[in-house]
This record gives C-alpha cells, structure tokens and sequence, in this order.
C-alpha cells in the first residue's frame, strides 16, 4: 500500500508570492495577488522572458517579505511549461540556489510542495523554495497557435493562467515573522491514462488521476471531506471538475460545497471568456500562494487540500495521436497551531 | 439591380461555404488546418467534374472568395496550360494562375511581421 | 473510476459542454457572406471602372481581401472578427492571409530564416502543398484524357 508521507515536523510556509499578468489581475482574485503588469511582458522582449521574469520576481518577493538572503535557501524546486522548463531555469539562474527542474505539468507547485515537505521534514534541508509559472501567450506559441491566429475555442477549452508563484518552506520561523501555515500530508499521484485525446478538454483527461488520488487519501484515513474548510483541485476547470466530482460520488465519497477548483476561482467564466476556466502551472500556485494562504493568516482556513492536476503530454504526443495521461498530487496544508492527527 | 442580386448570391453561397465548414469544425473537432486543406482539394476536385463551374457562374465572389474557390483557380489554371503547352503544363499551371494570391500573401505577410507585434489573446 | 477507457470516453463526450452550434453557423452565415459579398462588390468594380478581365480582377480581389485580412490580424483585430465569425473568416481567402501572416508576426524573436522564414508556412504550407499536389494529379488526369479525346 502507498501511504500518505506524514510530514511529522509539520514543515512551515514561511512566505509566499505571486506575480501574475493582466487578465488574472482583472479576475475575482486580483486583490490576493502581489504583483501584475498590465502588458504581460514584464520589460522583456518576448513572452518567455517574461515568463522566467515572473518566477525571478515570484522569489525575490518571497524572500523580502520574510527579510531572508537568498544564501539561506538550500535548494529550489521549480517547474514550467515551457520547452524543457526554461522559464524556471533562465529565471532562477541569477539567484544561485542550487537547483531542481521540475517537471509535473500544471501539477508541478503540488509536486514541488511534496518535494519541499520531504526534504525539510526529513532534516536535509533548513530552508527550500519552491516555484512554478505559466504564461497564456508561450503556452499558445508552444502548444496551440499563434497569438494573432484566429480561432474559435470550444466550450471545454481552458485558458492557461499568465501567473507564477514562490514559496519558502522553512523547519522554523525567523525571528522577526510568524508563519501560519505548514504541510501536514502529501499523497503523490500516479500516471493514469483513460484515453482522452482532445487537447480541448485537458479537465476530462485529468479529472480521473484527480479523483484517484483523492479516493486513495480519503480511503488511509480517518477523514471526512467536511473536516477540510477546501478541497481544491488544481486546474480541471468546470467540465474536468465536475467529471471529478461524479467520479468521486460514484465510488461514493460526496463532496459538497467545499470542493472547488483552482481553474474555477481564478476567472470570471460569464465576463473573461475564459470558457471552462483557467489552467497552467501558474493557475494552482498563485491561487494556492494569493488565495488560500491569506485564507490561512485570516484564520478562514485551518485545513486545506490541493490536488495539483497535471495533463503529461506534449504538442508532439498531441500531433501523434496519442491519448493525454493525467496526474494529481495531493498535499495538505493546515493551520500551525492546528493540532491534530 | 443586377450589382445587388449578384451580392446577394455571393452573400448566401459564400455564407453556406462557411456553414458547412463551421458544422464540420463543431460536430467532428476537424483542426481549421484541416478544414483549409479539405476546401482546396474539394475546389480543384469538383472543378474537374465540372460541378465547380457553374457555381462559379451563378454566385461569382460567393464561390470564388471561399477556399474552394482557390482550388478552382488552380484547376481551371492547370486546365489552360495543358490546353496551350502540353504535359509541361500540368507543373507549371497551378502555381501560374494562383501566384498573385499566394505571392500577395507572403509578401503582405512579410511586411506585416517587419512593422507589427503581436498581442495577447484577449 | 472502474469503465473503460471507451465507456469514459463516451460518458466524457456526452457531459462536454457541447458548442452552440446553431448561433456559430449563423455567425458564420453571416461573417463569410459579408467577405464574399465584399469580394463582389470589389470584383465588379475592378471589371466594370477599372476594366480588367475577369481572370485579373479575380485575382485583384484576392489580394484586396489578403491586404484586408493581413492589416486586421497586424492592428490586432482579425482574431477578435474570427472568434466571432469562425468558419466565416476562415473558409474565405481571409483565414489563408491570417495563416500566412500570424505566425510570421510571433516568430521574429526567433530570427528572420528559421523564425519567420520558416514558420509562415506552419499552416498555410499543408495548403499550398496539397493544393498544389491536388492540381497537379488533375492536370495529368486532364492530359491524358485529352489524349485519348483527341
């Protein structure tokens, strides 16, 4: 049996960041989100580099909102979508923290959460950080069409999210700041494939691999899904989320209101046309480091579980015919001061 | 009166193009790339069953403006150059009679990306 | 979570959220008859003022419309006309400008031979390719029958 990882030295979130681009900053969250620009450029000459330049001010921010130097971060975890991670890998250069490419998909910020809890709760490192970003315009250019093509998109399409997101997860607080969230358990997802080959629909292709991990978290323990104030998953969108959500019915385990999904919150489906809602590695990690962590220093929420779901595919398997295998890792974030198996 | 009947018949025959097209693109997820190499094909392919021409007749811009209609330039292109130099004509024809099209596009297109960005979707 | 990847499949196609079909086809109606009914128009103004032969005016107002469609997609508005319009911009000479045109604007970054060069014909290129295939196969079909004809 795989069991859950319990992180037992409950690995705190010492800080997190979010940087995100116009059309986020004018949906239902932009007051969460620290840093927008207006033309999704961020300076830069191209989309991708502004895309690396989303992660490189993610982290900056981060560190300065706790006073830490970057000398004090041991590692970092971070992924993209861009052709072999380069958003992660030109944008974190400068920083000279050694570093871990990663790549989940849009599941990577749950992926590298995961990654961060193991390695600080296990005592190999003091302080990580753990990063991932998107951007709507290369994620066009690399898997769909060029910007100024024009198409019309189906109604379970998704709009990947201009967003990247930092987190420092440290064994301690600093001195000066209080933290008021920490990872209490993580579920790793597996691969699973129920042949879904339309790229249009990823929430479909993921929405099984979401509903796996659930059931197998939910199956180990004594939890009830009303104990969580959020169960989120990462980006199925509406169609892919409430595939999910009858999945899970039928293996019968209901979920009520508290179940949402990162790809629901972020946009306004009737005013941004985003059609079944956003996606991208950006979309669960600028909610997750905006939304629910202000939830948690609000006292909103006390315990959260995110399910980042990944859609493991290329524009070349997409090309081939190949169906799109889906992903979900599960890690559950709670309250510091929440004290309880 | 005539200028007006005949915008008409280009309006609905060009309009019912675009129909079939959009019914294909809903009903079966056809990629619009696929849908663009599919009416080139079915233009020169009814052009030489000699479905293609009347229509040409009767709606003008309606059946000439539609990606089909570019398959009917190359048909009718290739047609005339056999008719006037022989088997040499079946390479040289289509090209010839669709060059201003396919040449204003690439050089147009050229022009565009020297003076243009382009944009987020919106 | 125990179907098949065939039963998912048709439960996953038959919960899809399906398109409105019948308002894109009347968009579409309408969108792809106005470009034709503008090619028309321009058709007869270039025989009739600018007295050109029908072949020549043709091909003027196919270059009208790919002028047309190409300065849209530069100022930025042709994708906003096709989400609207759909198959009515694309299946009109207008989506094959768009085509030539939108990935020549995204891919300068990328460099003018490997970037624009290249890419202008990521698709448009099937089209030229089997277009051009397709006139070629009839052309020899068209040959040989006038052979035998003659």
């Amino acid at each position: 049996m795989r069991k859950i990882i319990k992180f037992k030295n409950k690995p705190k979130i010492l800080s997190s960041a979010s940087v995100v681009g116009k059309k986020e900053n004018r949906g239902p969250l932009s007051k969460y989100f620290d840093i927008h620009d207006e033309t999704d450029k961020f300076g830069q000459k191209t989309f991708e580099q502004a895309e690396s330049e989303m992660q490189r001010l993610a982290l900056n921010l981060a560190l300065s909102k706790i006073k830490t130097p970057q000398k004090n971060i041991e590692a970092v975890f971070a992924g993209d979508l861009m052709n072999q991670c380069t958003g992660s890998s030109y944008g974190l250069a400068s920083f000279g923290i050694p570093y871990f490419g990663l790549y989940g998909a849009c599941s990577t910020a749950a992926e590298g959460l995961i990654l961060s809890g193991m390695t600080v709760n296990s005592g190999i490192y003091e302080k990580v950080a753990c990063l991932s970003s998107s951007h709507n315009s290369s994620a066009e250019r690399q898997f769909r069409f060029p910007l100024e093509y024009g198409n019309q998109r189906p109604p379970t399409a998704q709009w990947t999210a201009t967003a990247a997101a930092a987190f420092i997860i440290g064994k301690e607080d600093t001195e000066e700041f209080k933290s008021y969230a920490c990872l209490a358990e993580a579920l790793a997802g597996k691969i699973i494939d129920k042949g879904i080959s339309d790229a249009n629909n990823m929430g479909a292709a993921m929405a099984p691999a979401a509903a796996d991990t659930i059931l197998r978290f939910f199956s180990q323990n004594k939890h009830s899904p009303e104990d969580f104030d959020l169960i989120v998953t990462g980006d199925l969108g509406y169609e892919g989320h409430s595939i999910c959500k009858e999945i899970l019915a039928d293996e019968g385990l209901k979920l009520g209101d508290n179940f949402n999904d990162c790809g629901k919150l972020i946009f306004d489906k009737e005013t941004q046309d985003t059609h079944s809602g956003g996606s991208g590695c950006g979309c669960s990690a600028s909610v997750t480091a905006g939304y629910i962590m202000e939830g948690f220093k609000n006292g909103i929420f006390r315990d959260v579980l995110l399910v980042g779901t990944g859609a493991l595919m290329s524009p070349m398997s997409i090309q081939q015919g190949l169906s799109i295998a889906g992903i979900g890792h599960l890690i559950r974030i709670s309250a510091v001061d929440k004290n309880e198996e | 009166m005539d200028i007006f009947l005949g915008c008409l018949k280009a309006f609905i025959v060009g309009g019912i193009f675009c129909v079939i097209s959009q019914v294909l693109i809903d009903k079966t997820k056809f990629t619009p790339a696929r849908i663009l190499v599919g009416y080139v094909v079915m233009g020169v392919i009814l052009t030489a069953i000699g479905i293609y021409e009347p229509i040409v007749k009767f709606a003008g811009a309606g059946a000439t403006v539609p990606l089909t209609g570019f398959g009917y330039t190359l048909a009718k292109g290739v047609e005339k150059a056999v008719d006037e130099i022989g088997i040499l004509g079946v390479l040289s024809g289509g090209i010839t009679a669709t060059a201003t099209g396919i040449t204003a596009a690439i050089v147009f297109g050229f022009i565009a990306a020297l003076v243009f960005p382009s944009h987020p979707k919106k | 979570m125990n179907k098949s990847n065939d039963e998912y499949k048709k439960y996953v196609e038959r919960h899809a959220v399906p398109s409105p079909i019948v308002s894109n086809c009347v968009k579409a109606f309408l969108v792809g008859g106005t470009i034709c009914c503008m090619g028309q128009v321009l058709f007869l103004l270039y025989k009739n003022v600018l007295e050109m032969s029908e072949i020549n005016a043709r091909a003027l107002v196919s270059a009208t419309l790919i002028f047309g469609a190409i300065l849209l997609t530069g100022f930025d508005v042709f994708d906003d006309i096709a989400k609207f319009g759909g198959a009515g911009t694309l299946v009109p000479i207008t989506g094959f400008a768009n085509a030539v045109v939108a990935p020549a604007l995204d891919t300068k970054a990328e460099g003018w031979i490997l970037g624009v060069g290249a890419k202008l014909f990521t698709i448009s290129g099937p089209v030229i390719l089997y277009g051009t295939l397709a006139s070629a196969v009839y052309g020899t079909v068209y040959y040989i029958v006038m052979l035998i004809m003659r």
